[in-house]
């Protein structure tokens, strides 16, 4: 799909990248470019799930982008980009590389899975949003699983039309305006067979309309899946400060780094295990402020209290937070 | 100049490999039910040795484990488990833990991949296969079962879906009173049901919401415990005929501190990187109280968490009726 502002800051965006060489540079379109990354080493790449993305990192900051293959044994990692001029930059970025280029990316990130259980995909793309229901296609092919595609596209300006023709064969219905798509859209909602789950991805306004129809025609919500970069994991959040009542001491927490790292960073050795919300082990104990409860080990109850937080996940929703540390 | 001969260090030196490598659960007198993840490799030094600086771990035991396991499949073919459609999912961790083994014991076996064509080398076993991703048939015993001979983890496949987990396939061999058989089709919260206190504590939806938010290529752990009399690592709910009996009459059996182990399960927690299913696997070591005696802080913390542990909690872990024998012998010697 396009391309997601991300924070500028590299961590922990970034963290644990991998350092990859421009490998392929191809025009799709006009507009939409395919560029793959490989190890400069020539080793394979970690396998990724159908639907994941990557954060490519680039002088101005850092973007999200679909990977366009089945994710199997990867040689290389590629995304197609649209190129949007007065964008944030990134896809500008991206247009300029060129191959034996390095660049910073991080491990894939999977947050529009294929449903194990499916007895049919049924994939719908706009434009661009070809590119992760394409890996979807490609994943279906190599597990001889069921699948189609709705793929929307002006005549001409389409990316991988020919890659998904010999993918989906008479599965693939391709829509070329508007009203077209309406028509299609409506008889295959209306017309699966029990079990089928459907993915979109394009723009937004087209997401929600597809997804609202879906719904109004009585498709169980369960199995109805849209592509959003910000479901795979906790954003950066807004800075905040922090003081520190028995050392004296205040810090700034700035986005894009944890509480608990910020207070590793000033010195203090705070037990901790998993930093992920989960285990309880980094709780610290709160005299003021109104705590961003993010993690999963506090009751409610215990959230509504403010009297503990786990730093690992949790921020503020208060400019400033007093801990008893 | 005189050395100082520090009387712990010689002991521990002596250890055999059994105990230094051991993964003594307790870190203090109580034991509680929490949800004890933290990242999967990090080895943590013990008063004996140390464990955890592995994925996956070759002991002594690794041919005489395998061979257990394909007898119990031979008798007992229901404790492998495979929904259709997570043939996918089953492939990922042959392509995922084979290589990771490989990695973790170079001279011992090795694992290449071209395409989907992959080949198996492993010399403890003088095993030389090929085998082709996602074509079950290159594999004549089954994926999972080839999976099964070539690891001593007992593995458990849960599929992410509904906003749940599922347990949806598995071959577990050494279950601690349980079976795969009845759980499969379950979701992960019903699996667990049957546990004291946690659903209280919401232990069990907290580690459900963990899991699901694992990263592909993410590795976590937590380890468990319970006794099991003998060296019995078939203790599945299907051989309860021959095992349970034992419970009643091993707290008056002068061999109790020979025959009653401490069983702990190292439980990793991995996201598979392509199929995206959670996988599961546990790793159960069995040590006789003979041998925990030989660490005396272990001694000492296990005979007091034994004689400490809640009643509600010793039932579950059906160890109620000779715990008290268990910690009478560890805090008398």
């Amino acid at each position: 799909m396009t391309a997601t502002a991300l924070q500028t800051k590299v961590q922990p965006v970034l963290e644990g990248t991998l350092q990859l060489e421009v490998t392929n540079v191809s025009a799709q379109t006009d507009s939409i470019t395919s560029i793959s990354f490989g190890d400069p080493l020539g080793e394979l790449l970690p396998c990724y799930v159908p639907g994941s993305h990557l954060v490519v990192q680039h002088a101005s900051g850092a973007n999200a982008y679909s990977l366009t293959g089945s994710g199997s044994a990867p040689t290389e990692y590629s995304i197609s980009v649209l190129r949007v001029e007065g964008g944030s930059g990134g896809s500008l970025a991206m247009h300029a590389l060129a191959v034996g280029d390095r660049v910073q990316v991080s491990h894939p990130r999977s947050a529009f899975a294929p449903a194990a259980t499916a007895k049919h995909h049924l994939l719908i793309a706009a434009g661009i949003g070809i590119t992760p229901v394409l890996s979807h296609a490609r994943y279906a092919a190599e597990w001889g699983a069921s699948a189609s595609l709705i793929y929307v596209h002006r005549p001409g300006t389409g990316a991988h039309v020919a890659e998904a023709r010999a993918l989906l064969g008479a599965g693939l219905t391709e829509c070329l305006d508007r009203g077209s798509f309406q028509e299609v859209l409506t008889r295959k909602l209306t017309t699966q067979k029990l079990g089928t789950h459907l993915y979109v991805c394009g723009p937004t306004a087209f997401m929600d309309s597809v997804l609202e129809q879906a719904h109004d025609l009585g498709w169980p919500k369960g199995l109805l899946h849209s592509e959003a970069f910000s479901g795979a994991a906790l954003d950066d959040g807004e800075p905040f400060t922090v003081n520190l009542a028995r050392s004296g001491v205040t810090l700034s927490v700035p986005t894009g780094v944890s509480l608990l790292e910020t207070l590793e960073n000033a010195g203090l050795s705070i037990p901790n295990m998993c930093r992920k919300g989960i285990c309880g082990e980094c709780s610290v104990p709160v005299l003021a402020g109104n705590p961003l409860h993010r993690d999963l080990y506090l009751t409610d109850q215990e959230k509504e209290d403010n009297a503990a937080m786990m730093c690992c996940v949790s921020r503020s929703l208060d400019n400033e937070l007093e801990l008893d540390l | 100049m005189s050395t100082v001969i520090n009387d712990t260090v010689r002991d521990a030196d002596v250890l055999p490999e059994r105990i230094k490598h051991f993964p003594f659960p307790f870190s203090g007198d109580i034991y509680r039910y929490s949800a004890n993840v933290e990242p999967s490799r990090k080895e943590v030094p013990t008063e004996a040795g140390a464990w955890g600086g592995r994925l996956l771990h070759i002991d002594e035991h690794y041919l005489a484990e395998l061979k257990e396991r394909d007898e119990v499949l031979d008798r007992d073919p229901s404790r492998l488990q495979v929904l259709p459609h997570m043939r996918p999912a089953v492939w990922d961790a042959i392509c995922t833990l084979l290589p990771a083994l490989a990695q973790e014991y170079p001279d011992t076996v090795s694992f290449t991949r071209e395409g989907n064509v992959c080949r198996w080398r492993n010399s403890l076993q003088n095993l030389d296969v090929q085998f082709t991703v996602g074509d079950d048939s290159s594999l004549p015993m089954g994926p999972l079962r080839f999976l099964g001979s070539q690891i001593q983890d007992d593995l458990v496949f849960l599929d992410h879906r509904q906003d749940a987990l599922w347990l949806d396939a598995g071959v577990v061999t050494f279950a601690a009173d349980w079976s795969v058989g009845f759980d499969v089709g379950m979701k992960f919260l019903e699996v667990h049901h049957p546990v004291p206190r946690v659903k209280e504590e919401k232990i069990v939806s907290r580690a459900e919401q963990f899991l699901m938010r694992l990263q592909p290529g993410e590795q976590y752990r937590r380890t468990n415990w319970t006794l099991t009399i003998d060296r019995r690592l078939d203790t599945s709910t299907e051989t309860y005929p021959n095992w349970a009996h034992d419970r009643t009459t091993i707290a008056d059996d002068p061999a109790l501190p020979d025959r009653l182990h401490l069983r702990v399960e190292i439980q990793h927690m991995i996201r598979l990187p392509h199929s995206g299913a959670v996988l599961f696997m546990i790793r159960s070591y069995l040590l006789p109280l003979r041998d925990i005696a030989r660490v005396p802080v272990w001694r000492e913390n296990m005979g007091r968490v034994l004689a400490e542990l809640p009643d509600d909690m010793a039932e579950y872990k059906g160890i109620i009726n000779y715990r008290k024998a268990a910690s009478d012998w560890l805090l008398a010697n």
